[in-house]
C-alpha cells in the first residue's frame, strides 16, 4: 500500500487538481476574500489623487498571463475612471498594446470615457529600461504617435504632457521583464514618480523587498491580488470568480505535500 | 455573436484541450498545438517588431535622412546615425554564417557595454543602496511590538543570509556555523514562499482556461445547439 502511494501515477494527481479547480468553478462556494495591506495601499493612494490628474499604466503582459494581469488592469482603470482621472497607457511588451486596447474598450464604455480626451493608448515601444528612461526625459519623442499611428498632438489628453512630472502615479501591470522592477529601478529611483504595481504570482516574492523599502506604493500579487482589488471596487470579476477554485486547489496541494512527507518518513523508518 | 467569433472560440477550446492532452502523454495532437503556438507567436512578434521598431526607427529615419540630404541639401546627422544601428543589426545577424560569425561579437560588445553603463548606476541605487537603507531599521520599539519583531527578524534574516554566502571563512563553530545554519533556514523559508507563489500562478492559469470554457465556450455551444434545433 505504502509502496503504491509512493509511486502514485502523476496523472492521478493531475486529475485531482483538475477536479479541485473545475468543481468550484461550476459550483461557486463564495469563500471570503480578505484584502491585504499592499493592495489596500494602492487603492487608498488612487483615492488621494485629485480629479483630472494624469496616471500612466504600462501594460507589460501578454495573452499567456492575461488571467492574472488583466483583472488587475481592469480594476485599477475602473477606479481611475470612476474618480475622473485621466489615463495614459503604453506597453513594453509587444502584445501589451492589444491588452491595453481590451482594457480601455471595456472600462471606457462602462464609465463613458472618450478616447483622446480621458485616456489614450500609446502602443508598444521596445527597449525596456532605456524606454522607461527616455519617457522621463521626453515622452513625445518616445511616443510621437498613438497605437493607431496618429500624432499625439491631436489628442487633448496629451496637452502639455512632457515627462513623468506630469503623472501623479505610474502603474505597471507586469508578467516579467521588462516590467514592474524596471519601473521601480528607473522611473522611481531616477525620476521619483510613485510606482504601484501588479505582477504575476511567480514574480511577486521578488517584489516584496521594494514594498518594504517604500520604493513602491503597493503591490497586487497574482490572481489573489487582483481579486482583492475587485473586492475593494465592489464587483465580481474574473479574479474573484477564480478564487474559490484557487483556494480549493491550494488546500489539495497542501494535503498532497503533507501526505507525501508522511509516506517519505514512514518509508525511511522501514 | 458572429460566426467568426464562434469559430475563434472553438479553435481556442480545441487548442486548450490539445495542450492538456500532454498531461496524459505526449501525442501528435499536442505536438500540432505546440508547433502552431510557437509559429504563430514568432510570426506575431516579428510583425509587431517590424512595424514598431524597424519601420519607424530604421527605414523611416533613413528615408528622412536621404530626403533631407538629396532634396534639401542638408546633412541630417541625427537621422543618418540610425544607419549605424542598422549596420550593427546586420553584423549581429552574421552570427549564422560560421566563417564571419566573429563579426557579431562587435555589436554584442556594444550592447553589453551600453546596457551595463546604463544599468549599473541605477541598479546600484535602487536595488542595493535603497535596500540597505531599508534594512537599517530600529530593533527597539517597545510601543510597537509587531514592527519590533518584524525588524528583528529582518535583521537576523539579512545577516545570517549574508554569512551563509560568505565563503572566505569555513562555516564552523557556534557563531559562523550557527549563523550559517540559520541563514540556510531563512533561505529555505524564502524558497518555500516562492514555491507557494509559483503554485498559485500555475493554478491561476488553469483557472483561466476553465473560466474560458464556462464563460465563453459554453454560451457558443448553447447557440449552436439552438441553431440546429436542439435545446
Amino acid at each position: 500500500m505504502l509502496e503504491k502511494l509512493a509511486n502514485l501515477d502523476r496523472r492521478i494527481i493531475f486529475l485531482f487538481v483538475g477536479l479541485a479547480v473545475l468543481i468550484p468553478i461550476i459550483f461557486p462556494l463564495g469563500l471570503p476574500n480578505a484584502v491585504s495591506q499592499p493592495v489596500q495601499n494602492i487603492y487608498d493612494f488612487v483615492e488621494t489623487i485629485p480629479e483630472g490628474s494624469l496616471v500612466f499604466i504600462s501594460f507589460d503582459y501578454g495573452p499567456s498571463t492575461k488571467i492574472e494581469c488583466e483583472p488587475m488592469a481592469l480594476a485599477v482603470t475602473k477606479q481611475l475612471f470612476r474618480r475622473n482621472i485621466k489615463v495614459v497607457g503604453w506597453a513594453l511588451w509587444p502584445e501589451g498594446a492589444s491588452m491595453a486596447r481590451n482594457v480601455f474598450d471595456v472600462t471606457g464604455k462602462e464609465y463613458n470615457k472618450k478616447y483622446g480626451v480621458d485616456y489614450i493608448n500609446l502602443g508598444y515601444k521596445a527597449g525596456g529600461s532605456i524606454t522607461i528612461k527616455e519617457i522621463g526625459e521626453d515622452i513625445r519623442s518616445t511616443f510621437p504617435q498613438d497605437v493607431d499611428n496618429i500624432s499625439i498632438d491631436k489628442y487633448s489628453v496629451m496637452d502639455g504632457v512632457k515627462n513623468y512630472k506630469n503623472f501623479k502615479l505610474g502603474v505597471s501591470v507586469s508578467a516579467g521583464v521588462p516590467g514592474l522592477r524596471e519601473y521601480i529601478v528607473v522611473a522611481n529611483s531616477i525620476f521619483g514618480v510613485p510606482i504601484a504595481g501588479g505582477c504575476t504570482a511567480v514574480s511577486a516574492p521578488e517584489m516584496y523587498p521594494y514594498l518594504n523599502s517604500k520604493q513602491m506604493v503597493g503591490l497586487m500579487g497574482g490572481l489573489k491580488g487582483a481579486a482583492e482589488y475587485e473586492t475593494l471596487m465592489n464587483y465580481v470579476g474574473d479574479a474573484s470568480k477564480g478564487m474559490d477554485a484557487q483556494s480549493i486547489a491550494h488546500l489539495l496541494i497542501v494535503l498532497f505535500v503533507i501526505m507525501s512527507n508522511i509516506i517519505f518518513f514512514m518509508q525511511k523508518k522501514k | 455573436m458572429g460566426i467568426g467569433y464562434i469559430i475563434g472560440i472553438w479553435l481556442a477550446g480545441f487548442l486548450t484541450i490539445a495542450i492538456f492532452t500532454f498531461l496524459y502523454k505526449d501525442n501528435p495532437v499536442y505536438k500540432f498545438a505546440e508547433h502552431l503556438y510557437v509559429g504563430v507567436s514568432a510570426g506575431y512578434i516579428m510583425a509587431i517588431d517590424y512595424n514598431n521598431i524597424l519601420k519607424p526607427n530604421l527605414f523611416g529615419n533613413i528615408a528622412i535622412a536621404y530626403d533631407s540630404t538629396v532634396n534639401k541639401g542638408v546633412f541630417d546627422l541625427a537621422a543618418w546615425s540610425y544607419l549605424f544601428a542598422g549596420v550593427l543589426g546586420v553584423m549581429l545577424i552574421l552570427r549564422v554564417i560560421p566563417k564571419v560569425s566573429w563579426v557579431s561579437r562587435w555589436p554584442l560588445a556594444f550592447m553589453v557595454g551600453l546596457g551595463a553603463g546604463l544599468n549599473i548606476p541605477v541598479t546600484m541605487d535602487a536595488t542595493i543602496l535603497a535596500q540597505l537603507n531599508s534594512t537599517l531599521c530600529s530593533v527597539w520599539l517597545p510601543n510597537d511590538p509587531g514592527t519590533m519583531v518584524f525588524n528583528i527578524l529582518l535583521l537576523i534574516g539579512v545577516c545570517t543570509g549574508l554569512i551563509y554566502f560568505y565563503f572566505s571563512i569555513e562555516h564552523k563553530g557556534i557563531f559562523i556555523g550557527g549563523a550559517s545554519r540559520v541563514g540556510i533556514a531563512v533561505l529555505m523559508i524564502s524558497f518555500g514562499a516562492a514555491f507557494g507563489y509559483t503554485v498559485m500562478a500555475r493554478i491561476s492559469l488553469l483557472v483561466g482556461r476553465f473560466l474560458f470554457f464556462r464563460d465563453e465556450w459554453w454560451p457558443t455551444l448553447d447557440i449552436i445547439m439552438k441553431s440546429i434545433g436542439i435545446s
